[in-house]
């Protein structure tokens, strides 16, 4: 289409028609959709830059002070063969990025269905539904990333990590952060009225998580009946991971196997659930 | 098109045949067929719950149908919705706006959303801002936005990906007069520019002001389908009195009333009874009210008036377009 409007005839403001191929942009899109709508989240989340970075540098400095150092300094001797410094400061990262991860699994996706309605702006486009599903964990995964980079940076100026190999923990806290976060997104999506259930989620599944996740203490010394709240949270598994990239943690390859394959699961299971929910709540 | 009648023979940019959607029993949208043709303004016009928007939903793919076949640019909509959507510019009656972002950014991700260079977008969304007017609220969270602002930004937003066809779904309502105007004079530009509007509402003012060509909706089914000036020339009179005399006595006046537009009318003529007032369609009002007066029948007030799409719909239905 061309703008047919005479130069100088009218006045009043017109919008040029530059003839886009709009058979391209569907090519693209669905191919690239998931990555073009992960877009939104990078501006949406751009206010909060400030208040989200002093949270990053500042957890880290709060935690690892309190745990580390205080209740360090009463616990005598070492844990698991290492200075309690060691042991806490993979959990603590891990609990941390997980605990993000689930955070943004809730409101920000019921949130996005109910008030700012960024998906069903995004289904006015050549968007499918799925696509906008993957794009919110890219974004998050990309977040998740740089908030346990930050994490490790500051670990490292209380000497927690033992070695350069420890660097592998972020990968695998952000697993953990995404094993949180795509099942709840999937089940955020379905979530119609006030979202009152997102309170009862983060007090009686997100905090048991992490109250069982061996942060503070191995999940060995529990009682075997209540260990299977540790075995279900991705935030054991994420911590297990984190404490062999540190200080090499003894572990059966077995197990080394299911703390990789149990989050990895959970992200693709929530990730097909979410594609349907979000389907579900779109198509009409 | 270079031929007569140019609408008769272009290829339609959307084809509905029989076009059905039902939610359990309820049936939506029931069995409609329309053509549009392409730079053609083409409204569906109907009360709430008509049906309107889910045959917008429908034409975008982003609603499945139960029956029928629809052609979107020559492709079906249901499968291949990314294609249909990338040619569309899209109104929805709820602004989804992000309230929270400001007025460009809303205009930025969304042009992403479209897979938009970043370059492309950077000329088009300021150019898109002056179109809205909205110029020097480029930096304005949504929040801050009037109602008219917020629907004027939806539309600049909607033309993001210059779309073949811009689907409005009740693009004015809500808004005060003043709003309205503005708006209806950047929706007229664009179809001056070849742009193919396709619209709901239940405003007939809308309608006569907007379309070539509309189709009448009422429970699912096309009623009547015309020109605005074509419909109101078929379905009703020339003129209508408007005389309105008390609820006590509206109900009674009606067998007397009657009388008077039964004789040696057309066949058109007639009279409908609203809660509040009669009227009395015929194609001189003058002559009718002299007789109503002449008669000594009294109504507390009168009025002659043209006939608008709103007596189309009473005429077709019983019933006003705003329930």
């Amino acid at each position: 289409m061309t703008d047919t409007g005479t130069p100088g005839a009218d006045a009043g403001p017109r919008v040029t028609f530059t003839g886009l191929d709009h058979h391209a942009l569907a090519a693209r899109t669905r191919r690239w959709g998931w990555l073009q709508y992960a877009g939104y989240r990078q501006v949406a989340e751009t206010p909060f830059l400030a208040t989200w970075l002093a949270v990053a540098f500042g957890n880290p400095v709060l935690y690892l002070a309190a745990m580390g150092l205080g209740l360090g300094a009463i616990v005598q001797g070492d844990v698991d063969g290492v200075s309690y410094l060691t042991f806490v400061a993979p959990g603590l990262l891990a609990a941390t990025v997980a605990t993000t991860g689930a955070q943004f699994g809730t409101w920000p996706i019921f949130g996005g269905f109910k008030w700012q309605k960024n998906y069903l702006a995004g289904y006015s486009t050549p968007l499918e539904p799925g696509q906008m599903a993957l794009g919110e964990t890219t974004a998050i995964g990309v977040r998740l990333v740089l908030q346990a980079v930050i994490f490790w940076l500051m670990a490292a100026l209380f000497g927690a990590w033992p070695s350069a190999s420890a660097l592998l923990a972020i990968p695998a806290v952000t697993l953990a952060g995404l094993a949180m976060f795509t099942p709840l997104m999937a089940y955020s999506a379905t979530v119609e009225n006030e979202g009152l259930q997102f309170n009862f989620i983060q007090r009686l599944v997100v905090m048991p998580m992490f109250l069982f996740a061996g942060t503070f203490f191995p999940l060995s010394v529990m009682p075997a009946y209540l260990q299977w709240v540790g075995w279900i949270s991705p935030m054991w598994h994420g911590t297990q991971l984190a404490r062999m990239a540190s200080y090499g943690m003894a572990n059966p390859p077995w197990l080394t196997a299911v703390h990789v394959l149990y989050p990895l699961a959970l992200i693709l299971a929530g990730q097909w659930w979410a594609g349907r929910t979000f389907a579900k709540r779109l198509v009409g | 098109m270079s031929e007569a009648g140019g609408s008769v023979t272009a290829v339609s940019v959307i084809e509905a045949r029989e076009l059905t959607k039902t939610y359990g029993d309820f049936t939506a949208v029931d069995a409609i067929s329309f053509d549009v043709a392409p730079g053609e303004s083409f409204g569906l016009l109907g009360p709430n719950g008509a049906g309107k928007s889910t045959t917008m939903r429908m034409i975008g793919g982003t609603s499945l149908r139960t029956a029928g076949t629809l052609s979107v640019l020559g492709l079906d909509p249901e499968r291949h919705g990314p294609e249909v959507r990338a040619s569309l510019g899209v109104v929805p009656q709820a602004d989804a706006l992000d309230e929270e972002l400001r007025a460009r950014d809303n205009l930025y991700v969304y042009g992403r959303y479209f897979g938009l260079p970043r370059a492309y977008l950077k000329a088009k969304v300021p150019e898109l801002l002056e179109f809205a007017q909205l110029t020097d609220k480029s930096d304005a969270k949504v929040t801050a936005l009037s109602g008219g602002m917020k629907r004027r930004l939806t539309i600049a937003r909607g033309l993001i990906n210059e779309p073949r066809i811009l689907l409005l779904d009740e693009p004015t309502t809500g808004l005060d007069p003043q709003a309205r105007h503005i708006l209806w004079d950047r929706l007229f530009r664009l179809k001056e520019q070849g742009v193919t509007l396709v619209l709901t509402t239940h405003f007939m003012d809308e309608a006569e002001q907007l379309c070539d060509r509309l189709v009448v909706v009422d429970h699912g089914r096309i009623v009547a389908e015309g020109s605005p000036r074509g419909l109101i020339q078929e379905h009703t009179t020339r003129e209508v009195v408007e005389v309105r005399f008390g609820s006590a006595r509206n109900a009674e006046m009606q067998a007397e009333l009657a009388a008077l537009v039964a004789d040696g009318q057309r066949s058109r003529a007639g009279l409908e009874v609203l809660p509040d007032r009669i009227l009395l369609y015929t194609d001189d009002g003058e002559a009718m009210l002299e007789e109503i007066n002449r008669r000594a029948l009294n109504p507390l007030t009168q009025l002659v008036r043209r006939t608008s799409l709103e007596d189309v719909f009473l005429r077709l239905t019983g019933r006003s377009l705003i329930d």
